[in-house]
Formats: structure tokens, C-alpha cells, sequence
């Protein structure tokens, strides 16, 4: 039987160290709700989501309630709009009026994001992709709680360069059109280089194709876990560091497989997939830098960096799988700046930079994430941190992505603030000199060697 | 049978596990076993119980037990016994 060392320990974990179910996602296929009428589509659309994902919040709440866990988030993700609204949508006002919809109903059943305002371009675009594409910086101004993505890359089809070239304009427009905000709207616009069907974390969710009609995806989090366990092997060796992450990442995604498994028999919806991942949030004590500086580093960025988090995206991931039936979506450690409060401090130092992140992101679950840059970036240089992160991506067959903040009338040594989850950041220093040739030749990059596998 | 975990966790006084062990009898809680500690004067008591006969719903049970720590200075967290299988067990 279950003693009390170990009830205290789970009980300490989501008392002191944050551990908590970072977000139950409900995939849901839009792919029935499809018509060449705009109002009957947004019609569908409305009644689909509301139908499917009405009880979300209180099952949610239900379970946190059950096990005594924290479920921080209920969200819903959709089938990339593109797809959706491709015969009804004839201008970019027509496919906002879709990001109006599930915006409405994502107030009405009360989760805090939706997302799936996407287009999966990774080779060429479509009429209704590029439409899509165009219409999103008044998508998210017009919206709150829509998230976007464009998936622009992948291994087995190269980088579409068009898509790149227009994603640094879209991004700019996006910061432009929010500039009230500190430009927030480019916070909920991610660009992907193989996006992942099944992830549950925003700002990237949507439910691929490949997925059924409606499937529970779960987010499990707790670097802090993560963090305590290490502050008690402090000089160890790296077999034994490792070996500590592995127990804490089985821990934690044993959890996330509890949860998910209980939200699927409670919603009466197939489960899909835990993804295991550290995701820190502006919280003290839930950073994933702060396990960086336990591991031996002053800061975040100092040289190592990249060592200490090679082995703990990979430990994560060792110690996870067995935890859980199956795992997919992200999985791995995040690194966003402005919602990991470890981070944010390592730039204030000047120990972090744009440079250093992107060497990181070889190594971690995503990619360059919430970071805030002069709004007087030129689109072609935001293009082209596109193109050098997708191209990380699509040679080591994984996920990469971008999500930066051109931030409209601030520069470097200034701070941004979006609240809540998204936390505050330091503006960050960009490279200036240009790329502009580079960016408008057009095209695609072809896609690398060893994607031909067959 | 599903179980479930009641902690209790705080300054220890006279008469906590009294207090605690009287309104689960009022209200058909089984009590199946108990351990306790007590680390630099903080009282830390684990039971796992069965609810199944009580009349009220976990919802209530966990609320009512809020209070009651609420009252008697302690914290008292009800959780159903799986989260900790999870973590713990193979």
C-alpha cells in the first residue's frame, strides 16, 4: 500500500514545486463542418465545437478536484482552417469571420485558447493558404483567445521559401496591428518546420489530418520538480544527474497518462497522446534555466548551455516514454524567454543571446519562442531567423519553430509585458546586417538527402 | 474497490486526528489505516479511506474537510488514491 513518504513527496511536487497538468487539449476535427456558405459554415463550426467541447472546463476542473492536481489549462485545437474554409472564404474578412467564430466559442464553453488558425504550406500554398496566411495579423487583432500557426517545412519536403518570405511580412502586419499591445498578436502566431498532428501546447495546436474526430491530448509540466530533484545531487556525476531526471520525468508524465486517461473516460473521447514535456511559466521555481543553473551553469547561455540541455531534453524523454502509453505532441523541454522567469534573467545579464537560443533549439523540443525583438526589424531579416530555424529543423528531422515579437516602438533595453502566461521580456538584440537578396530569390529549398528513405 | 487518500498536514494541537476522525464517522466514511508523524513539531498524518458507503459526494467530502482544516489550522487534502499508484508503483 501506499505509504505516507510517498504521499507526501507527490503532495510536496504540486504544493512547492508546481507540478501540474499544463493543459488538457481536446482535438476536434472540423473537417465534416466544411460548406461553400460562409454562414453555414461558421454555423457548423460553432455548434461542432460547442457540442463536442461544452464539458470540457468542468471535467477538467473535476479531475483537478479528484487527484488534488492542478489542470491549469482546457483547450481546444481544430483542423488547420485552411482546410476549412478553403470553398467558402473568398477574401481575408471571410476567414477572419472564422477566427470571430471559434473565438466566440471559446468564450462561450471557457477555455482560454483555441488553436488550428493554420495553414500546413511546407511545399507549395494553396489560394485559400495564402488567404489564410494574409487575413491572420487581423485574425488575432480581432480576436483574444485564437491561436496560429503555419507549418512552413518539413524534412521530407524541403522549406518553402514563398512561405517564409511572406511569414516575416505576416509577422510584422501581426505586431503592427497589435502595437496598443506590445504587439500580443505575434505572440499567438507560431511558424513550425515539421509541426507535430497531435500537440496539445498553444501557440502551435491544431489537429492534424491524420487524426480522428475528436481526440484528449494531454500536457504534463514541472521543471520545478525537476529542479528540487536535482538540488539533492548537487556534485554527483552525470550518470547520476541523468539518471535523477529520468525518475522525476516518469514521475511527472505518470501523471499526465492518469489524467488524460480519466479526461477520455469522462468526455467519452478517444485518448491521443501524453507529451511530456518541461514547460516552465513566468512563476518562480517553474523555470527551466533555473535546472540549467542546478546542473553547474551561472547562467542560461553560458557556454555548456547546450550540453546541459541535450541531455535534459533527452533524459525527459527517456524517463517519459515509459510512463505513458503513448507519447507525442512536443516532448521535450521548452525554451521560451519571456515565460520562464530564468531566462528572462539570463538576458538581463547579457549572458543570453538571440545566437546562443538558436544553438539551443538543436537540442530542445521547439524552437526560438517568445522572444522580443526591436519593432524596426526589417520582415526579410524576421524571414530570415525563419528560414535558419526551419532549416535546424528540417536536417535533424524535428520540430522547430518560431514565435518572436517584433515589439512596435520599442528597442533594445526595453521590457515588454503581456501578462499572465506570456509573461514579460527584455527586448533582444538582432543581427542587422542584411539578407534581403537571399530572401526574395523564391522558391524552396529542396528537401535534404536524408529524407529519402524509401 | 476505489480508495481514497485523506493528508493531513500542520501545527500540531490536541485533538486534530479526534476532529478529523469524527466527522468522517458522522458522515460513513471506513477508515482503513492510518500512519502519522510528527517532524519538528508539524503534525503530518496520512489516512486512506473508503467512501463508497458515505451519503455524501466527494465533491462535498472535500469541501467540508477544507473547512473543517480551515477551523482546526491544518490543511486537509482529499485525493483519490490513483494519483499516487501512478507515481509511485509500476
Amino acid at each position: 500500500m501506499i505509504n505516507l513518504r510517498e504521499v507526501t513527496e507527490t503532495n510536496n511536487m504540486i504544493a512547492r514545486e508546481n507540478l501540474d497538468v499544463r493543459t488538457i487539449t481536446m482535438g476536434i476535427s472540423l473537417l465534416d463542418c466544411i460548406d461553400s456558405d460562409l454562414d453555414k459554415l461558421n454555423k457548423n463550426i460553432y455548434e461542432k465545437i460547442y457540442n463536442s467541447a461544452s464539458d470540457l472546463v468542468k471535467t477538467g476542473d473535476e479531475i483537478a478536484r479528484e487527484f488534488g492536481i492542478p489542470v491549469v489549462n482546457k483547450r481546444v485545437s481544430v483542423t488547420p482552417i485552411a482546410l476549412i474554409g478553403g470553398s467558402a472564404c473568398k477574401t481575408k474578412e471571410d476567414f477572419a469571420s472564422i477566427a470571430m467564430t471559434l473565438d466566440k466559442v471559446a468564450k462561450e464553453i471557457g477555455v482560454n485558447f483555441i488553436g488550428g488558425y493554420s495553414a500546413l504550406v511546407s511545399k507549395h500554398m494553396t489560394k485559400a493558404d495564402k488567404l489564410l496566411i494574409d487575413s491572420i495579423p487581423m485574425a488575432l487583432a480581432k480576436t483574444e483567445r485564437v491561436c496560429s500557426s503555419v507549418n512552413v517545412g518539413s524534412t521530407k519536403t524541403g522549406i518553402n521559401m514563398d512561405a517564409v518570405k511572406l511569414l516575416g511580412e505576416i509577422v510584422k502586419e501581426a505586431a503592427e496591428y497589435t502595437k496598443e499591445n506590445d504587439s500580443l498578436g505575434c505572440a499567438k502566431l507560431v511558424v513550425l518546420c515539421n509541426a507535430p498532428d497531435d500537440n496539445p501546447f498553444m501557440a502551435g495546436a491544431f489537429l492534424g489530418v491524420t487524426e480522428g474526430d475528436k481526440v484528449i491530448n494531454v500536457g504534463v509540466s514541472g521543471p520545478g520538480v525537476v529542479k528540487t530533484a536535482l538540488e539533492k545531487v548537487r556534485g554527483e556525476n552525470f550518470e547520476v544527474l541523468c539518471e535523477t531526471i529520468k525518475k522525476t520525468a516518469f514521475k511527472v508524465t505518470r501523471v499526465g497518462q492518469l489524467v488524460a486517461k480519466e479526461a477520455s473516460k469522462m468526455l467519452d473521447v478517444p485518448f491521443g497522446i501524453v507529451d511530456l514535456s518541461l514547460a516552465p511559466t513566468p512563476a518562480i521555481g517553474d523555470s527551466v534555466a533555473d535546472i540549467l543553473c542546478e546542473m553547474g551553469l551561472e547562467y542560461a547561455g553560458a557556454p555548456g548551455t547546450t550540453a546541459a540541455l541535450a541531455l535534459l531534453n533527452d533524459q525527459v524523454k527517456k524517463g517519459g516514454v515509459m510512463a505513458s502509453s503513448y507519447v507525442g505532441g512536443l516532448s521535450g523541454a521548452f525554451i521560451p524567454v519571456s515565460e520562464d522567469q530564468g531566462m528572462i534573467d539570463a538576458v538581463c545579464a547579457n549572458a543570453l543571446t538571440l545566437e546562443k537560443l538558436e544553438a539551443m533549439t538543436c537540442v530542445c523540443s521547439v524552437g526560438l519562442d517568445m522572444i522580443a525583438i526591436p519593432g524596426k526589424t526589417k520582415a526579410t531579416t524576421i524571414s530570415g531567423i525563419i528560414a535558419d530555424e526551419m532549416a535546424i529543423g528540417m536536417v535533424n528531422q524535428k520540430t522547430t519553430a518560431v514565435r518572436i515579437i517584433p515589439v512596435i516602438g520599442k528597442d533594445v533595453g526595453d521590457t515588454v509585458e503581456f501578462g499572465g502566461l506570456l509573461g514579460h521580456a527584455p527586448v533582444m538584440a538582432v543581427n542587422e546586417f542584411s539578407c534581403d537578396a537571399f530572401i526574395n530569390r523564391g522558391g524552396r529549398i529542396p528537401a535534404p538527402i536524408h529524407s529519402f528513405k524509401n | 474497490m476505489k480508495k481514497t487518500i485523506i493528508t493531513v498536514v500542520g501545527k500540531d494541537t490536541v485533538g486534530i486526528i479526534a476532529k478529523v476522525c469524527t466527522y468522517l464517522a458522522d458522515n460513513g466514511v471506513n477508515i482503513l489505516d492510518i500512519s502519522q508523524t510528527i517532524v519538528q513539531g508539524f503534525f503530518n498524518m496520512m489516512m486512506v479511506v473508503d467512501t463508497n458507503q458515505s451519503s455524501k459526494e466527494f465533491k462535498a467530502l472535500c469541501e467540508d474537510l477544507d473547512k473543517l482544516g480551515e477551523k482546526i489550522g491544518v490543511t486537509i487534502k482529499c485525493q483519490k488514491e490513483e494519483i499516487f499508484d501512478m507515481m509511485h508503483r509500476l
